[in-house]
């Protein structure tokens, strides 16, 4: 093992320097963006964002109240850093999941062979491949986002998959029964049929982000994981339950505002 | 043979098997044994093949209503379903007319069997198969999109349709907010709305209540007056079999046991399978004057030259009847007055005749082609409604 990954280090360290810098600078970049508006200006864009998506009063009036708090409470600033990290793990989480996991659904063979593999990404010790990972990638953003990606990516994979094996076969028979090319059964009719569950494994995906902020913040991402292991080192409560406290805050409003809408009532 | 020249699709000889086992050699090892002889259990039990259909001839005329019959398992729509290779024949061929020349959908490529479900054949299913996140508008329009139509025109044949089936104001509703009877309406639109001339329809009623399924069949033989298409239905209710259809095919276990009109079936089936499907369909509405009536040349002369009809004599030639003695009046259907014989058209349902006779207390004259030619008593209608008799084989 030690041996596979001093080799990749010796031959392969310029494109893992690249992949650490281009995905570090858009991550770290979003970070600066969100800090550079106002935060009341966000907050009204996160209500507006809420009432789009739910159009819930009760919903946009808890994530004004939630971000207000953190506002309040001094935690804006990481929560952004987070929130940065959360946006850019999830977009890849599912720019990887849903192909794979249409891939999985049309391909029994394939699903039948990335089953362990899915299984051992969640079950897998963090640590384990936290390691390699700081070796490839350095300290920082990059492999805090990777360890994220490693340990949620399974979610969207797995709920796409299931969506679109559950599809009823008469609705698939019915777009053949008309005429539709493959391609256009994948997009008319397994895709919106299996929306509900891959919009579930996106919700998922993120609340398994949010889980992964406390690891991050030990190969040195940013964010609301790092006072909590500041917390932990100096043995502060009152910190490490703030902090705690805001990370699941996020988790609500994040899980309210993109849960599929059949399941919220 | 000239039934051959109209038809619009035509099964020959058609075989479908499922493989259950996956076993290479399973189909051949299977299609020997059929044509061996060997029963559907046997092959099933032997080679894990189930005996989808097998040795299908039919062919559905341009413009009827062609309907499958027969118990559950017994392949129709696994029959139906050949029609637009849904399921795909191992042996036979499924033709459709095209243009001068035939097409055999069970082999075509494709892309060709792609355009024949775009343009020529549209399904309606049992369980709907609309699509529960699109409006009824854009499940109307679903083939059309799949064709590449632009939405604007779309729009308009969409809205046509919607107008056919009754359903213009519900457009912008999603499918759940309907109910059965308006759902299977937009499936009856999404199929009109291709325009394709054959429809193939899998117990399209049969999830809806008797009420909305009468209603639904109505309509839809009033929209075929309209339309004319070539539809094959599959139903396994013997009254809308002979309601709607105008050739019916009884199948048991994956084979076609008889083939003909509602009145063969149901007057002349060819053995006592067929007869005990027929024996639980309600009479009334679908046995007609015609087979009903004791046919002239079959009556005695009387010694003046008059035909014995029992109670009454009759002299078709000169149209005047008589009774006990006394001349009867006779007078055609619309204006019949009691006292007077009352002459009946040829399809004319046997519910009616024996209200004319109720009413009139006297026999009912049937007239076909415009020519008085038979006559029902008390004893042809009972003979019509307990059916026994009639059912024996000719
Ligand atoms: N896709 C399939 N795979 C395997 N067996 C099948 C398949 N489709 C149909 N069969 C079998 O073929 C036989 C005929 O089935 P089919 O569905 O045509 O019957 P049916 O007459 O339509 O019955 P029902 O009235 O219940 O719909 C049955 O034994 C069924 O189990
Ligand atoms: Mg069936």
């Amino acid at each position: 093992m030690a041996a596979v990954v001093d080799v990749i280090k010796k031959h392969g360290l310029g494109v893992f320097d690249v992949i650490t810098d281009v995905v570090g600078f858009c991550a770290d970049g979003l970070t600066m963006l969100l800090l550079d508006m106002p935060p009341l200006l966000l907050v009204a864009a996160a209500m507006a964002g809420a009432w789009y998506a739910r159009r819930s009063a009760g919903l946009v009036v808890m994530v004004a109240l939630g971000l207000l708090f953190i506002i309040n409470q001094g935690y804006w600033n990481e929560t952004m850093a987070t929130l940065s990290l959360i946006l850019f793990s999830t977009l890849f989480c599912m720019v990887i999941g849903v192909p794979l996991g249409i891939a999985c659904a049309h391909r029994p063979r394939l699903a039948h062979v990335l089953q362990p593999l899915l299984d051992l990404m969640q079950t897998l010790p963090t640590f384990v491949y936290l390691i390699p990972t700081l070796i490839l990638f350095g300290l920082g953003t990059v492999p805090g986002m990777i360890s994220t990606i490693i340990f949620a990516v399974p979610a969207p994979i797995r709920m796409t998959q299931m969506g679109i094996t559950r599809v009823p076969r008469s609705l698939i028979e019915a777009g053949e029964a008309f005429g539709a090319t493959e391609r256009q059964i994948l997009w008319k009719i397994e895709l919106p049929a299996a929306m509900p569950m891959i919009q579930a494994g996106l919700t998922q995906c993120i609340m398994l982000s949010l889980s992964m902020v406390v690891i991050a913040a030990l190969v040195g991402a940013g964010g609301l994981g790092v006072p909590v292991v500041r917390a932990l080192n100096t043995v502060q409560v009152d910190v490490g339950f703030e902090s705690g406290f805001v990370i699941v805050l996020m988790a609500i409003m994040l899980d309210r505002v993109c849960r599929p809408k059949d399941q919220a009532s | 043979m000239s039934e051959e020249v109209n038809a619009a699709l035509e099964f020959r000889d058609v075989d479908i098997l499922f493989d259950r086992g996956n076993r290479r050699g399973a189909i051949e090892a299977a299609l020997a044994r059929l044509d061996a002889g060997e029963t559907r259990e046997e092959i099933g039990r032997a080679l894990k093949v189930t005996v989808g259909v097998a040795g299908a001839n039919l062919a559905v005329a341009r413009g009827e209503i062609s309907v499958l019959m027969g118990l559950s398992g017994s392949g129709k729509s696994t029959l139906l379903r050949a029609a637009n290779r849904l399921n795909r024949p191992v042996r036979g061929e499924v033709r459709i007319g095209n243009g001068l020349a035939w097409l055999d959908i069970a082999r075509c490529d494709d892309d060709t069997l792609r355009t024949l479900r775009k343009t020529r054949i549209a399904m309606v299913f049992q369980q709907f198969g609309l699509l529960p996140w699109r409006t009824v508008r854009d499940n109307v329009g679903f083939g059309l999109e799949l064709r590449g139509m632009a939405p604007a025109i779309r729009r308009d044949v969409v809205a046509e349709k919607l107008d056919l089936v009754g359903l213009s104001n519900w457009a912008d509703a999603y499918v759940h907010e309907l109910s059965g009877g308006m759902q299977q309406r937009v499936g009856l639109a999404r199929a009109f709305a291709t325009d394709a001339d054959i429809l193939l329809m899998d117990e399209p009623f049969s999830a809806l209540d008797p009420l909305i399924r009468r209603k639904l069949q109505d309509e839809l033989m009033d929209l075929q007056k309209r339309l004319k298409k070539t539809i094959l239905f599959v139903s396994h209710d013997i009254d809308e079999a002979l309601k709607i259809g105008s050739r019916i095919t009884i199948m048991r276990e994956g084979r076609i046991v008889q083939t003909g009109t509602p009145d063969d079936i149901a007057l002349r089936p060819v053995n006592a399978y067929v007869a005990e499907f027929i024996r639980h369909m309600n009479p009334l509405p679908t046995i007609v004057a015609t087979a009903v009536m004791r046919r002239f040349e079959d009556l005695p002369r009387l010694a003046d030259g008059m035909l014995d009809g029992g109670r009454i004599a009759v002299a078709p030639e000169s149209a005047t009847a008589r009774l006990a003695g006394r001349p009867l009046p006779i007078r055609p259907h619309g204006e019949w007055q009691p006292g007077a014989l009352c002459v009946v058209p040829a399809q004319l349902s046997l519910g009616e005749i024996v209200a004319l006779r109720q009413r009139s207390g006297l026999p009912v004259l049937v007239e076909v082609d415009g020519r008085l030619a038979g006559l029902c008593d008390d004893a042809d209608i009972l003979q019509a409604l307990c059916g026994e008799a009639r059912f024996r084989p000719e």
